[in-house]
Formats: C-alpha cells, sequence, structure tokens
C-alpha cells in the first residue's frame, strides 16, 4: 500500500454504469429469435402444401416443381432458383438454431434439472418446452441433411426424380423424421409466440390461451396427416417406379426431341 | 386406533414427508411417511399440524397465516408447488409427497428460506419506488384514477411464496433468472405514476437473458400461482415494451 497518497478522484462505478445505455443486443437476439422461427414456421407450411400437390397428381406436382425452376416465368428452367432459396432458407435455420443454443441446457445438470421439472410438475406446456428441445435437437441433423442435398441437387425435384429419391434413394426414415419434428415443433412454436408476446388472445387472455392451444394440436394434426399421406404417395411412386430409377417425368410436349418446347396454352397440355 | 379411523367414510392419509437437516449433512435426505386420518375441511397445514403435535415434534416447516396471504407455507406437493394453506387434503390422493420448494436455501424438511431469495431479487431489480420527491406526511398523496390503482393493486397480490420460481423451468435450470414474481414486480412499478423510472432504466434491470429475455414461456408461473396472477399477460407486456428499446 503507497503511503504517498496520491489520489485520483474515485470512480464512482455505480454513476456511470447507471449512465450507460445498456446492451440492447438481447433485445435484438430475442426478436430475432422469434422472427426467425415465425418466418421458418410460415415457410414450412407453404413448403408442405407444395410438396403435397402429388396428392393430386404427378402432373400437378411437376407443375409445381417447373414453376419454382422459373420455367412459367422465363420459358427455360433454372435450377438454381431452388439452390436460392434453399439457401434462403439454410441461412434462417442457421440463424434460429444458434440462437435458440443459449437456451439450450447447457450441461449435464441443467439437463437433468429440467427433465426431472416436467417429470413432477406434470404440465403441459413445459412438456411441450421438451418436445421443442428435443425436436429442435434432431433437426440440427435431419433439417441440414435435407437442405443440403437439395442445394447441391436442386433438379432433383419432381414426381419421379423425388420418388425416386424417397424409396430406392433410401431418404424415407430421415423424411418421416423430419416430418414428426417440423410438425411438433413449428406448431407448438407458433402458440409459444403467441404467449410469449401476447398475440392473438384477445380480452379474456385466458379464453384466448384455450383457443390458442386447440387451434395448435388441430394444426399439428393437419399438417402432420397431410405430411403423411404425402410421403405415403411418394413412397407409392417409388415403388412403383424402382425399375426404371432415374427415369424423369415427362408430360407430353417434353417427348420432343430436343428438350422442353416454348411454352405455348396448347403445349401445356398433358399427354 | 380411533373410531374415525374404523370408518370406512373417513380416509387414511399417508403423507411421505422428505426430510432433511442441513445442520447435518451426514445424514441423508429421506422420505418419512405418516400417516392420520383425514377430517372433514382439513387442508395440508391443519394435517402438518397434527403430524407435529401428535408425532414428530422435529418436523419443521413455516407457517404464519394460514389463510394465504403471507406465502410461507409454499412447498411441493406431489411435486407441484403449492401453498400447504390453502390446499384441501380432500383434493389429493390418500398418499401425498411433500418437498421442499426447490431454487431456495433449505432451512429444515419443508422450511425454504425464500426471503432470502426475495430480497436479493428486489435489491437486483430495485424493486421499490424510485423518486426525487420529497415526501411530505402531512401533506394528502397525489390521487391515481381509481382503474390505474386496481391495475397496480391486482400485481401488489403477490406474496413472494415462490411457487412461480419451483414452478418455472427456466429458473430450475438456470439460477440467476428473476422469475416470474421479480419480472412481475417490474411490471408493478412501471405502471405506478410515483415511480419516475424511465423504460431505458428498466431495461438495466431486466433487459438480459437473466430477465425478461432469459423466460421461455414454460407457463408454470401462470398456471401454478396460488394468486391467480396474470402472469403470463404481463411478462409478455414486459418484453414487448423492453424488445421495442431494442429497435429504437
Ligand atoms: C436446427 C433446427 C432447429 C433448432 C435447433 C430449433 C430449436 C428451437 C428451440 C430450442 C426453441 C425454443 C426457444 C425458446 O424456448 O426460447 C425454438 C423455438 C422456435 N422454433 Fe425452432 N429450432 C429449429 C428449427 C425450426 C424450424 C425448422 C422451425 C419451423 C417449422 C422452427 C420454428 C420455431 C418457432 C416458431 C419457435 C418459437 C420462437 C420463439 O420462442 O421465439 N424451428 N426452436
Amino acid at each position: 500500500m503507497s503511503a504517498r497518497g496520491v489520489t485520483t478522484a474515485p470512480v464512482d462505478a455505480v454513476r456511470i454504469d447507471r449512465c450507460a445505455r445498456s446492451s440492447r443486443v438481447p433485445a435484438m437476439l430475442d426478436m430475432t429469435q422469434s422472427l426467425s422461427g415465425l418466418l421458418l414456421a410460415l415457410f414450412m407450411w407453404g413448403h408442405m402444401l407444395f410438396v403435397s400437390s402429388i396428392l393430386l397428381g404427378k402432373e400437378a406436382m411437376y407443375v409445381v416443381t417447373k414453376t419454382f425452376e422459373g420455367y412459367y416465368l422465363f420459358g427455360r428452367s433454372y435450377p438454381w432458383i431452388v439452390s436460392l432459396a434453399v439457401a434462403c432458407v439454410l441461412l434462417l435455420l442457421v440463424l434460429h438454431a444458434a440462437l435458440a443454443l443459449r437456451k439450450f441446457p447447457a450441461d449435464y445438470r441443467q439437463h437433468r434439472a429440467i427433465v426431472r421439472h416436467s417429470i413432477n410438475l406434470r404440465h403441459g406446456d413445459t412438456w411441450l418446452w421438451l418436445v421443442q428441445l428435443y425436436t429442435g435437437f434432431a433437426m440440427f441433423f435431419l433439417a441440414s441433411a435435407h437442405l443440403f442435398f437439395m442445394l447441391t441437387h436442386p433438379a432433383e425435384i419432381g414426381p419421379y426424380a423425388s420418388s425416386d429419391r424417397v424409396w430406392s434413394g433410401g431418404w424415407w426414415p430421415i423424411y418421416l423424421l423430419l416430418l414428426l419434428a417440423v410438425e411438433l415443433h413449428g406448431s407448438i412454436g407458433l402458440y409459444r409466440l403467441t404467449m410469449k408476446w401476447g398475440w392473438l388472445q384477445g380480452r379474456d387472455a385466458l379464453a384466448g390461451r384455450r383457443r390458442l392451444i386447440r387451434a395448435k394440436w388441430g394444426i399439428t394434426l393437419f399438417f402432420l396427416l397431410l405430411g403423411l399421406l404425402t410421403l405415403g404417395a411418394y413412397i407409392k411412386i417409388g415403388i412403383e417406379h424402382r425399375d426404371q430409377l432415374g427415369e424423369r417425368y415427362r408430360i407430353g410436349w417434353q417427348s420432343v426431341p430436343g428438350g422442353e418446347p416454348r411454352l405455348s396454352a396448347e403445349s401445356c397440355r398433358c399427354g | 386406533m380411533t373410531a374415525a379411523s374404523q370408518s370406512p367414510s373417513v380416509r387414511r392419509l399417508t403423507l411421505q414427508i422428505l426430510r432433511c437437516d442441513p445442520q447435518q449433512p451426514e445424514a441423508a435426505a429421506r422420505l418419512q411417511p405418516f400417516q392420520l386420518d383425514e377430517a372433514p375441511g382439513m387442508t395440508l397445514y391443519l394435517a402438518l399440524n397434527e403430524i407435529r403435535d401428535t408425532q414428530d415434534p422435529s418436523l419443521q416447516f413455516d407457517f404464519v397465516c394460514r389463510a394465504g396471504i403471507c406465502g410461507s407455507c409454499g412447498m411441493m406437493i406431489n411435486g407441484r408447488p403449492g401453498l400447504a394453506c390453502r390446499t384441501l387434503t380432500a383434493n389429493l390422493p390418500s398418499l401425498i409427497t411433500l418437498a421442499p420448494l426447490p431454487g431456495f436455501e433449505l432451512i429444515g424438511d419443508l422450511s425454504v428460506n425464500t426471503g432470502k431469495w426475495m430480497r436479493g431479487m428486489s435489491e437486483r431489480l430495485e424493486s421499490w419506488i424510485h423518486s426525487s420527491e420529497e415526501v411530505d406526511p402531512c401533506r394528502l398523496e397525489t390521487p391515481m384514477e381509481p382503474e390505474l390503482a386496481e391495475q397496480i393493486y391486482e400485481l401488489e397480490r403477490c406474496i413472494e411464496c415462490g411457487c412461480c420460481i419451483a414452478g418455472c423451468g427456466t429458473a430450475q435450470m438456470r439460477s440467476d433468472f428473476a422469475g416470474a414474481v421479480g419480472l412481475n414486480q417490474i411490471a408493478r412499478f412501471r405502471l405506478d405514476p410515483r415511480d419516475e423510472r424511465s423504460d431505458d432504466e428498466l431495461y438495466r434491470l431486466v433487459g438480459d437473458d437473466d430477465g425478461v429475455f432469459g423466460c421461455m414461456t414454460l407457463l408454470g408461473c401462470q398456471d401454478l400461482c396460488p394468486k391467480s396472477l396474470p402472469l403470463q399477460t404481463q411478462i409478455a407486456y414486459l418484453r414487448r415494451k423492453m424488445a421495442a428499446l431494442g429497435i429504437t
């Protein structure tokens, strides 16, 4: 200890702390997590509707595929458009997953605490969070595998190409698990969003919550059922088509040698 | 055997109580069963007192008011937090397991030091009115709109029993989380016109993952609060207000 007693003005740490604007980053992270989850969930609704076009027939699905390849806009197919869209979704997923990591149990002690707590509490919304945690964890792998494949093989989407991948390519277990994970995780996540931010509850918050939880189960069931039917349809086509593996679906006008002709109303009809 | 226990209409209750004395670390925690006859209108408060009076005077548990006002008798009742004085045994199965509230310092058996936790929370979140105005006790207070007074009173009903902390998965994983009781305090002082703190200042207190952004909306607090406080809507409201500062 110096006895010379040179005293600098004492720094009032508390005062400085009060003047400093505290970081706005946690607010941004919280909002970004919600926004990324919301966008992903809405995207998954659209995705399911497009994919399930196979239930209306091979041609319907083919038209959807060609639409996303820009065929009806540019008169030619550009699969890189699909890659671009996949890249955006992948980016969103990475962002969402990175932010969700803040909420994951950080170690064995925390994981044990939340599991024990859930078992003891027997409380619906606490269980739902655990489901979200595990399905989210599963999607690190399942969603990444799927998105990476689509990113690098954007042209391999179509009634036969997709069905062959599902069945002969052996992807169906991944799609089945991914379907379960996404539909549970997404609809629980949307319900949680409404509770977290206090949306759509109306005047009577308790009645609103009951309505929203019913809506959540309705949405889960609807998309799960639609998803299972859709996957079933691809598996069925995949089995029927296993001996013509590699052959691509064509509608009438495409059997013309020289590839896809210019699009006209009459040529679009199926042969 | 008493006459009552022979009557088929009287239930024989078994209370399994988690016994633990932190003063004697060598003695491991154990579940000790106690049996007694259920009486009409019996609460867990009455049952525990009967056990302490007639079977084991060393049993530790806290009570003050017996009417759900003091918040002392929070405990885990068959795995869920609740107030013993407000829990009728008639609403429970005949095997009842009691444990102390997790997340608080254990004093012994069912007695926990919620006061210490609440004080720490209160100091951290500065849950008192911040006013630069000199208080003159002789002057009439500035009147407040009755609706506003009602709103504040609604949140002021919190008795700091600790059930929301014991029912919160986030708080059980992360001990620094302010919990519903803390966030409710901030919502309450935010409403109060006598408190001069701006949202910026409140953000400093709860604008991080130990505060409002740490809440994962598991809603145990909302569903298990013995006073039925509107915790979900309050936390959501606070979250909106605090998040809004993030984009300004
Ligand atoms: C690797 C993939 C993913 C992981 C690891 C993951 C993880 C999580 C976790 C742990 C939560 C809870 C966060 C909290 O409690 O605050 C969450 C929330 C959410 N997730 Fe995911 N998720 C993934 C993919 C998805 C996908 C594909 C969707 C769309 C279907 C989605 C939609 C949501 C929504 C809407 C929420 C609620 C957002 C919020 O609470 O702010 N997630 N996610």
